[in-house]
């Protein structure tokens, strides 16, 4: 231990004299008591509190209204499914329409839909991400509410960047969905809906490209 | 000259500054600590860039594990006077008949999350060890009888009634279908929640300019 309390030897004879004792504690057993509470707090405590990511669905049985007309060019769908394998397809895909688009296989990777992504959005996500980094640099000084409204206009004036169909069978896994929607927020992509399959595409998928 | 003898010493450390500096850490962990609570199962939430923290208080979670058993859990809110929690299980007593003695509807009030079907609610209250809890946690049917809505409607409905401005968040695990996930997206939707947040841990991802491809 850190103090050792040597004792003194008792001397013979003479006068008793009383014991001059040390006042000091030895504080070695506290820091130990200290040490192990500390250990057993950091391991209990929960620091990073989840995070969570906010979704909006389009209201459900709603009066028919008219539905907004979407190019078919702007149109961009991604198939999930199963094995961390995605598909997309530009336009629509009509039965009676033939001929059927061709699905083009991709993943969740860097060089994978977020390159095909980027790709399409380039002047919203130019535009973004200029913005903040001038904020970053503090060439211009917002507020945060102000920056993100402004973010939001630019999102809503965007007229050239895809509008997403996100669309999933029954194979696809919860995090898929994630992280697609993950993917829409990095790539800053202004418009985008977790829709239902239609068994057309269902069908385009038996025949897809393994 | 006789010789300088240095006088015989034990080794001593003062040990006090030590001990200032652990007190001060351990105020502090004690003060800051948030205690994570019993979770009635194991989630491995996907990733995802999003920063927004999610709310401590008025918020209900639907947890869906690896399995696609389904688990509730509504905080008391923010006002503790309130018995959230108490007031949506004797509304669900009363639609599915189950009476609960106030001892049973107290102790559901220190309770986190749950999953089991109304019928098993009281077993599992009156379950002495956690072991016994975690056998009675079978899910909450998701599945319509008798033309009735189901079990988890229910909860969230007067989950919503008795506090109307909790908000909604998943919480699942990365693994589960979508197929699952896609049941209780439109079960919530059928409750008038369009507005869902969906329980990620954070995992930065950079992307600038130079990404997008020419």
């Amino acid at each position: 231990m850190a103090e050792i309390i040597q004792e003194e030897k008792g001397k013979k004879g003479g006068k008793r004299r009383p014991k001059k004792l040390s006042t000091r504690i030895d504080m070695t057993p506290m820091v130990d008591l200290m040490c192990l509470l500390i250990t057993f707090f950091m391991l209990t405590t929960a620091f990073s509190k989840p995070k969570v990511m906010l979704i909006t669905m389009p209201e459900k049985n709603k009066p028919e209204e008219k539905t907004p007309q979407i190019p078919a060019w702007r149109t961009l769908n991604v198939l999930l499914t199963d094995n961390d394998v995605l598909y997309y397809y530009i336009g629509n895909a009509d039965p009676k329409k033939p001929p059927l688009p061709d699905l083009i296989k991709s993943d969740f990777s860097k060089n994978g839909i977020r390159k095909v992504l980027l790709e399409k959005n380039k002047d919203l996500f130019t535009q973004i991400t200029t913005f903040r980094d001038k904020r970053m640099s503090g060439k211009l000084v917002v507020a945060d509410t102000t920056a993100d409204q402004e973010i939001k206009k630019m999102k809503k004036d965007d007229m050239k960047g895809p509008i997403v169909l996100i669309k999933a069978d029954d194979k696809a896994k919860y995090k898929d969905i994630v992280n697609i929607i993950d993917e829409m927020a990095i790539c800053n992509i202004a418009s985008y809906a977790i829709v239902d399959i239609m068994p057309v595409e269902l069908e385009m998928l038996k025949t897809a490209p393994k | 000259m006789p010789k300088l003898k240095p006088p015989v010493r034990t080794p001593h450390i003062d040990m006090t500054p030590m001990v200032d500096l652990f007190s001060v850490l351990l105020i502090f962990l004690l003060l800051t600590a948030s205690f994570r609570p019993q979770e009635a199962t194991i989630i491995t939430s996907p990733n995802s860039v999003s920063e927004k923290q999610a709310p401590d208080h008025d918020i209900m979670t639907i947890i869906i594990n690896k399995e696609g058993k389904i688990f509730f859990n509504i905080d008391n809110g923010k006002d503790s006077t309130k018995h959230t929690r108490i007031d949506v299980l004797t509304e669900m007593g009363k639609q599915y008949n189950v009476k609960f003695t106030p001892k049973e509807l107290n102790d559901f009030g220190h309770w986190a999350s749950f999953g089991m079907p109304m019928a098993d609610f009281k077993k599992w209250l009156n379950a002495k060890d956690s072991k016994e809890k975690e056998l009675l946690q079978t899910g909450i049917p998701t599945d319509s009888v008798d033309n009735q809505p189901s079990q988890l409607f229910f909860w969230v409905r007067f989950a919503r009634l008795a506090n109307p401005n909790a908000e909604v968040a998943i919480k699942g695990d990365g693994e589960t279908n979508y197929k699952k996930v896609k049941l209780v997206m439109d079960l919530l939707q059928e409750n008038k929640v369009n507005k869902f947040n969906l329980v990620t841990n954070l995992e930065k991802q950079e992307v600038t300019l130079k990404d997008i491809p020419k």
